[in-house]
């Protein structure tokens, strides 16, 4: 092996991921309830790499690499298991596991690196249970399929590790207790199945793009993963339904934007201020392939229509051309499937821009949602937007609310910086 | 220009204590790969190679042999590494810059013996 000691050789993340694939086959041999075994081989395995990769370079083959190792290391710990109650060898599948005899050819029958993507498919189906709380669901899927480390998810979410480790432990148990397998839902229950997942990768996705987190690195993480974890299930024949493919235009889309929305020092851009030529193009035109791809069948999921406001935003040429009348008109097909505050508060601008601000206020007037908005700073900065033209003072006062409302230091600069545009 | 031999001792408790996750990993093998990578474009990596843990010792007129080295994990050699470089001074600030030392590892640096004629 000559030395390849390019640093490109690495792709990002790429041993978060081959982490994954590995845990994803491993549990096919450990179980679910032995994640913590698959988790130990994947950090041997790593070990073993660091010492060999670090003075010869990275083989030609990184993936391939590591998979032999962590195949030898789960041979090792079957052997040493092999008394022991800590994996189930009454499963019809592993029980030629426990045999010297058969030890190989049974490990060769479940390590199909073949069928690596369908195993991953079919862990986040089980990370995804419905029984299990979706702040479970994130914590698992994050941890075994993305590598995250506790503390990078303690990290991600601000919360403590100790709740992190809690989550992971109560939901290795429940999988222990209810003998969990990572499995291919059956056609019935494909769709509901598939929207359980994508709703929690839209979190993790919202939680990187959305979240007033201080910490840009985080969350690039955050939207890596979730497009990362989107795509698994965009690229598989059994799982490619329109409203993945809604999921993943939507969440290009919005990654195209992501540079160009803080300054240098952090402080946050709005829309109409947005240097556009720094979107990214490739990311646009990667969302318009799913977009198109998307429109197949006859449901529309609120992903596609998300997906379509963020295709007009992407696609204006400046802020002031924006097509705001196709916009609401998206939002209000919206409205029809998912009625829910937010989205009906985000609509609100769009009524805005395409009615005025007397057509926004009385919408507002009317709404079933306003006490619920009105908990929201989001909302009284949109009030104080509506009021700018028409009633500078009370736009004033609704921006002063709002400041109160948030914690978060660049927002309320931003808020302070809209008042003193105020005529 | 001479050629030196840099021997790497320890680290491997502290890489196995203080990173948890894959990205710590990568993170960590990227700085071995920018310093490697710089060694070769300089043409000064002669060559390097890792050392597996277990080994035998052979001593004595009698040659004993015995299950070892058994030292202290900290003092294990883990691999070793030939680079030249013009004086002791250069060889010492090439090693200054290698990823084992951000995990509490030593780099021993020896000038390889030549036989002038």
């Amino acid at each position: 092996m000559s030395g390849n000691f390019d640093i490109n050789q690495l792709s990002e993340h790429l041993f978060r991921h081959e982490a994954g694939r590995i845990v994803a086959v491993l549990t096919k041999i450990f179980g679910t309830e032995n994640l913590d075994l698959s988790e130990d081989v994947v950090q041997e395995t790593f070990i073993s790499a660091m010492q060999v990769w670090t003075l010869k370079g990275v083989p030609d083959n990184p993936s391939g690499w590591l998979f032999r190792v962590a195949k030898n290391k789960a041979i090792d710990v079957l052997r040493k298991n092999k008394f022991s109650k800590q994996i189930d060898f009454s499963d019809p599948e592993r029980i030629l596991l426990k045999s010297e005899y058969t030890l190989n050819l049974a490990l060769d029958k479940l390590w199909r690196e073949d069928e690596i993507e369908d195993d991953l498919l079919r862990m986040m189906f089980a990370c995804c249970h419905p029984e299990l709380s979706v702040e479970n669901q994130i914590t698992l899927i994050l941890k075994t399929l993305c590598g995250f480390s506790t503390a990078e998810i303690a990290h991600a979410f601000l919360t403590s590790e100790d709740t992190v480790s809690k989550r992971l432990y109560r939901t290795k148990n429940f999988f222990r207790d209810k003998k969990i397998k990572p499995e291919f839902p059956g056609n019935n229950k494909l769709g509901a199945s598939i929207e359980a997942v994508l709703h929690t990768i839209y979190l993790i996705f919202n939680e990187g793009y959305y979240a007033t987190h201080s910490n840009e690195v985080v969350r690039k993480d955050l939207i890596d993963q979730a497009i990362y974890l989107c795509r698994l299930l965009a690229d598989n024949v059994h799982t490619q339904l329109p409203e993945v493919n809604a999921a993943m235009a939507l969440m290009c889309f919005h990654a195209a934007r992501l540079k160009s929305r803080l300054t240098k020092s952090g402080d946050i851009i709005l829309l109409a201020d947005q240097d556009r030529s720094q979107w990214d193009k490739t990311l646009v035109s990667a969302g318009n392939d799913y977009l198109n791809k998307a429109a197949s069948g006859n449901k529309i999921s609120s992903y596609h229509l998300e997906a379509a406001i963020a295709y007009e935003h992407c696609t204006a040429p400046t802020f002031a051309r924006t097509n705001w009348r196709n916009i609401l008109n998206y939002y209000n097909i919206l409205a029809t499937i998912n009625p829910n505050p937010v989205v009906m508060m985000h609509r609100l601008t769009a009524v805005l821009k395409a009615e005025g601000a007397t057509a926004a206020l009385q919408e507002i007037e009317a709404s079933t949602h306003k006490s619920e908005w009105e908990k929201s700073y989001l909302f009284h900065c949109l009030l104080g937007d509506v009021y700018a033209d028409i009633a500078p003072q009370q736009a004033k006062a609704s921006y002063e609310t709002a400041i109160e409302m948030t914690s978060s230091k660049k927002e309320q600069q931003l808020l302070t910086r809209k008042i003193s545009a105020l005529g | 220009m001479a050629e030196y031999l840099l021997i790497f001792r320890g680290g491997e408790m502290a890489r196995k204590a203080e990173m948890h996750s894959p990205e710590e990993w990568q993170e960590h093998m990227q700085n071995w790969m920018q310093w490697m990578g710089s060694l070769t474009e300089q043409g000064k990596l002669v060559g390097a190679q890792p050392l597996k843990q277990a080994g035998k010792q052979v001593s004595g007129k009698s040659k004993i042999v015995t299950d070892g080295p058994f030292i202290e994990g900290k003092e294990i050699v883990g691999g070793y590494l030939i680079c030249k470089a013009n004086d002791f001074d250069e060889a010492v600030e090439i090693s200054k810059g290698c990823p084992i030392l951000d995990f509490d590892g030593m780099v021993e640096v020896r000038e390889i013996g030549e036989i002038k004629m």
